[in-house]
């Protein structure tokens, strides 16, 4: 491998981990929402009535949730491509093509969701 | 795997960081799937979560709160480590995410029941 | 504690594919490992192959793996690792090709000082030459810190040993190499921080540290390879976003 192509995968690389730390920051804010949000919700039952009311027409949290679906997906997908290259040694450009894709898919099922319950 | 040289704390640390980041990573795509297919309608979600308080999930949830509040702290220690360089006083901050995501946990189950 | 007679010694020989032996050492007040190594070899088994230099804790090339632990041999008593049982088990260094008995073979992990670009470039003089006039580096400046933190580094590779992202991934520079980077990234007079930024990034770089900080935790010199590491990440994070790479 030249110098010049292992330079590139290795900005590659650190373009990833920049990603995984910056979905990071957004998650310690928005988990920490969530995690009060769920708290608080579930004192005296969860109803759906109470959950649509919270959410339906409200952008603001529309807003939150679809940051919040697309940094979970890839900070997930980014998670899982680290486990992965260290115990089953599965690394490359293919492999790395293929974790984005499925961090994008499983963050448009969240934005999807999101919508549905703003909608 | 040998344990003996992985004891410390911060080890310790990293591998509640990684298990709870593997089981989390794994449960995204099935809650996205399932809030997804319960929103359609209000009657949907409803019998969703009549289903959910079935005392196993209840449960389950719980583990997941404990998870991600665990995931939480300890990547906010990694991030201090890394992009403050706090390096002093990792013992005292691993306890104190251990009792965050433990709380978290509590708090939960308090508020479930 | 009741100290026993004499220590059961277990200790690594042959190749990657050898097997333990064991020998019975007489056990003496203030013993050091490497002191029962040499005792092994001088008047049991003189085949047994180990390194060792200085014994004063200064060169580092005795350390070896003591009850699952890399340490330096010279500097580790034997009552501060082993049980009242007295049992002492002994390895080469791990995440290193075994070249005989509890000698491994230390070229990769030079090699890689070589790849993170571990030698000073001076800036005033980038053929090597000395430059006419002393750099003034005042000592309380932070970079000089930092370079001072990580400066004591004996090349022992106890941290390499110890680090589990080295045994994941062969490539990884691991922590040594990288904490070398960093004092050099932190010295005003290097001229070559660029390559060298470039040298350490990716996922043979520090991007693969996980902060578990067994480098940190087992360094015999008490230096902090995994803070130098972190250093490098939050180096390469703000010059990756602000676009001065």
């Amino acid at each position: 491998m030249s110098d010049t192509s292992q330079a590139r995968r290795a900005r590659g690389q650190t373009h990833l981990w920049v990603v995984q730390r910056v979905t990071a920051m957004l998650l310690a804010v928005a988990v920490t929402v969530h995690l009060v949000t769920i708290i608080g919700a579930v004192r005296g039952g969860l109803s759906a009535g109470e959950i649509l009311g919270r959410l339906q027409g409200h952008e603001g949290w529309l807003i939150f949730y679809v940051v919040f679906a697309l940094a979970a997906g890839l900070h997930g997908a980014i998670g899982l491509r680290a486990i992965a290259a260290e115990t089953i040694g599965l690394r490359g450009r293919a492999a790395d093509i293929t974790w984005l894709a499925a961090g994008l898919a499983t963050a448009a099922f969240g934005i999807r969701a999101a919508i549905g319950l703003y909608a | 795997m040998d344990m003996r040289p992985r004891s410390h704390p911060t080890w310790i640390a990293f591998l509640v960081h990684r298990v709870s980041g593997l089981l989390l990573a794994l449960f995204l795509p099935l809650h996205f799937w399932a809030l997804g297919t319960a929103i359609q309608g209000e009657a949907r979600l409803e019998g969703f979560i009549r289903w959910a308080d079935n005392p196993l999930v209840k449960a389950a949830e719980t583990i997941l709160v404990v998870l991600l509040a665990a995931h939480l702290a300890g990547g906010l220690r990694v991030m201090a480590l890394e992009f403050l360089g706090w390096r002093r006083r990792q013992k005292d901050m691993v306890a104190a995410s251990a009792g965050l995501a433990l709380l978290a946990g509590l708090l939960f189950l308090l508020n479930v029941v | 504690m009741a100290e026993a007679a004499s220590l059961k010694v277990s200790v690594w020989r042959g190749g990657a594919d050898g097997g333990f032996a064991r020998y019975e050492v007489p056990a003496r007040a203030n013993q050091t490992v490497l002191d029962v190594v040499t005792h092994i070899q001088r008047e049991i088994d003189p085949s047994l192959a180990y390194r060792f230099a200085c014994r004063v804790g200064m060169c580092g090339s005795c350390a070896m793996t003591v009850n699952g632990r890399a340490r330096w041999t010279c500097r580790t008593h034997v009552r501060k690792v082993v049980d009242a049982d007295g049992a002492l088990e002994l390895r080469p260094l791990a995440n290193l090709p075994v070249i005989r008995d509890l000698a491994a073979d230390l070229a990769p992990f030079f090699d890689k000082w070589q790849r993170a670009k571990g030698s000073f470039q001076p800036k005033d003089a980038p053929d090597g030459a000395v430059p006419e006039e002393f750099a003034v580096v005042p000592p309380g400046s932070k970079a000089r810190r930092e370079a001072d933190a990580g400066i004591e580094c004996i090349g022992c590779a106890v941290c390499y040993a110890s680090c589990d992202v080295v045994a994941w991934n062969p490539d990884y520079l691991g922590p040594a190499a990288m904490n070398r980077a960093w004092t050099l990234v932190n010295d005003v007079r290097d001229g070559a921080r660029a390559e060298r930024l470039e040298a350490v990034a990716g996922d043979a770089g520090c991007h693969s540290c996980h902060s578990t900080q067994s480098c940190t935790e087992r360094c015999p010199k008490n230096l902090d390879p995994s803070s130098a590491i972190a250093g490098l990440k939050r180096t390469l994070f703000w010059d990756t976003l602000l676009g001065r790479r």
